[in-house]
């Protein structure tokens, strides 16, 4: 039977683009280009060689974002994805990733799955908090965070890299796994990817196809409020001395100085 | 007064820095009632209470360790159900985030992660986050629901401020999912003897112009002068001279410390977003171009290999 792989990921603002937020508090998505996020690229590598160790296996890109997040599902079709579901609605606008999560959950479940795999955060987001939720949503073990993924036998296991210690885990499938910039350096798209990407199946559904109803999801059914987002100050201008020959001593001053010292 | 449940982050019962920082920030919505899970939690008890913690629910069960994240989602839900709290503070390390998150959807309530400052408010706790890189600041509260926020370390003072910490068995029934994910081996990580990275008060950094591996030796020789933790730049950590434990920025850890000092990093905003909201920041570069020169209190532009032993050589004599 074919393994069933849904990568979920994230159209983000560019991070080395000058990223600011939108009049209604929302991550401004018009004056900065998006792509997909670096840290999903991980997710897609992963399903792709978890896909080419398998007999049989689908994978499947899912993304919940405004209609220039196809960009990210072409990204990720053109590295070998085979197909791709796009949420896409105007309510919602400014939904939070509680709401986030029940519309991957609902979708997620749509497509069908055995393994649901995702990048360990967002790079606009940055809360790392998804796949966890995903999984407490879809009541399926949670395999999170891994610098080491594999599937056999329908058994998911890796190694998690923790603050104290690093894991060893071990769940059944069906379940939500999610993989470290660590684990494996994301394959470039090739020329005949790229083309193939093309003809590849995008599928679009709206919240009525999820039987989500619109006060769920949005900035008005979110279940945490921005009051209110300032620019950080410029740092004031510091003392820059070029070494010579005492800037080690010069450095030391500073420090004590200040009293680190 | 309000009750707050802080989930508690300790090590066979010596509680974590933040734990007790997060205790300070309790207290500013109501009155703490610490949860500590696993082997050794009775053990936290007199620190708990010593920093200001009303009640400690505590509970043991081999779950807690065998198993990965939902035992202790159980059990913090347990507490939640007992306490009926105004709010839940949760240390926003990588499973306290998933810890937090999921408790969050099942008793109905909005989530704010890594919070760096939390202070009461007419609708509930505000709570300061750093956006895109630490270049905005934003002030946000969870509108619906318990509000359920992680707090960064370094967030807020830990301060002494004794109750009674009465420790109380917390009864926790395992739901089926608990199970689910077994953890078959843990190796701990090898004791460096440096303070944590993300706890600590002063960080030294390497990056790509350590130039090799077998350099970063006089970024720990600094950095033990100075009793600082070790971090290391993404460039340094994929060239293999570091380990990616140490990693500081956007893929690795955020810091904030008191003093953070770059050694050969250029300060790419990948970089930046991990350690741009530190008080003090101090850099040797050998580019005066560098974008990190934008950001520091005190800058050395030089051979690092020239600056940063001296520098160390003036700390340990002064200290001595």
């Amino acid at each position: 039977m074919s393994l069933r792989i849904v990568v979920c990921v994230k159209y983000v603002p560019d991070a080395t683009g000058d990223r600011h937020f939108a009049d209604d508090l929302t991550v401004d998505r018009d004056d900065v280009d998006g792509l997909l996020s670096e840290l999903d690229e991980y997710a897609v590598e992963q399903a792709l060689q978890i896909a080419d160790e398998a007999d049989d296996a689908e994978i499947t890109v899912l993304t919940v974002g405004p209609e220039d997040a196809k960009d990210a599902l072409r990204k990720a079709l053109s590295m070998g994805a085979d197909k791709a579901v796009h949420v896409e609605d105007d309510d919602l606008h400014g939904t939070d990733v509680i709401g986030t999560s029940l519309v991957l959950a609902k979708a997620v479940e749509k497509t069908g799955y055995d393994l649901v795999i995702c990048g360990m955060a967002s790079t606009d987001g940055t809360m790392g908090v998804l796949p966890a939720l995903l999984a407490e949503r879809l009541g399926v073990p949670q395999v999170t965070l891994l610098s080491e993924v594999s599937v056999e036998d329908g058994v998911v296991k890796g190694r998690r890299d923790g603050d104290t210690a690093s894991e060893q885990l071990e769940a059944s499938l069906p379940a939500v796994v999610s993989v470290t910039d660590q684990s494996g350096e994301a394959r470039y798209p090739s020329f005949k990817g790229i083309m193939a990407a093309k003809k590849k199946p995008v599928e679009s559904l709206d919240l009525g196809d999820l039987d989500i109803d619109a006060d769920e999801v949005g900035l008005e059914g979110s279940w945490t409020a921005v009051d209110s987002a300032a620019e950080r100050p410029a740092r004031t201008a510091g003392t820059i001395v070029k070494d010579e020959g005492e800037g080690g001593k010069q450095l030391a001053e500073f420090l004590a100085g200040q009293k680190f010292i | 007064m309000a009750e707050v449940l802080v989930y508690v982050d300790h090590v066979d019962g010596a509680v974590r820095k933040p734990t007790l920082e997060l205790l300070t920030l309790a207290r500013r919505i109501g009155e703490p009632v610490a949860v500590a899970l696993g082997a050794g939690a009775e053990n936290t008890a007199a620190a708990l209470a010593e920093h200001g913690a009303v009640k400690v629910l505590t509970a043991d069960a081999p779950e807690f360790a065998e198993y990965l994240v939902v035992p202790k989602v159980d059990a913090l839900q347990a507490a939640y159900d007992a306490v009926s709290p105004a709010a839940v503070l949760v240390p926003s390390s990588a499973e306290g985030k998933e810890i937090a998150a999921r408790l969050a959807v099942r008793i109905g309530s909005g989530i704010i992660t890594d919070a760096v400052d939390l202070e009461a408010g007419d609708e509930g706790p505000v709570a300061t986050q750093s956006a895109f890189a630490a270049s905005f600041t934003t002030k946000s509260r969870v509108s619906k629901g318990t509000p359920v926020i992680t707090v960064k370390p370094n967030s807020a003072a830990v301060e002494a401020a004794p109750a009674a910490g009465a420790v109380e068995a917390l009864s926790v029934t395992f739901s089926a999912l608990a199970t689910g994910t077994k953890v078959t081996s843990r190796t701990p990580r090898e004791s460096t003897g440096r303070p944590e990275l993300t706890e600590a008060a002063i960080v030294v950094s390497g990056g790509r112009g350590v130039n090799g591996a077998e350099n970063f030796g006089i970024i720990e020789a600094l950095a033990d002068s100075l009793g600082a933790a070790v971090g290391a730049s993404r460039a340094a950590v994929d060239a293999g001279w570091y380990p990616h434990s140490n990693q500081v920025g956007q893929t690795g850890k955020s810091v904030s410390p008191q003093l953070y000092i770059a050694n050969g990093i250029s300060g790419a905003i990948q970089h930046r977003a991990g350690m741009q909201t530190s008080k003090t920041i101090v850099a040797v570069n050998k580019d005066a171009e560098a974008p990190i020169f934008d950001l520091v209190d005190y800058g050395v532009v030089g051979d690092l290999f020239q600056v940063v032993p001296q520098l160390t050589e003036e700390v340990n004599a002064r200290k001595g």
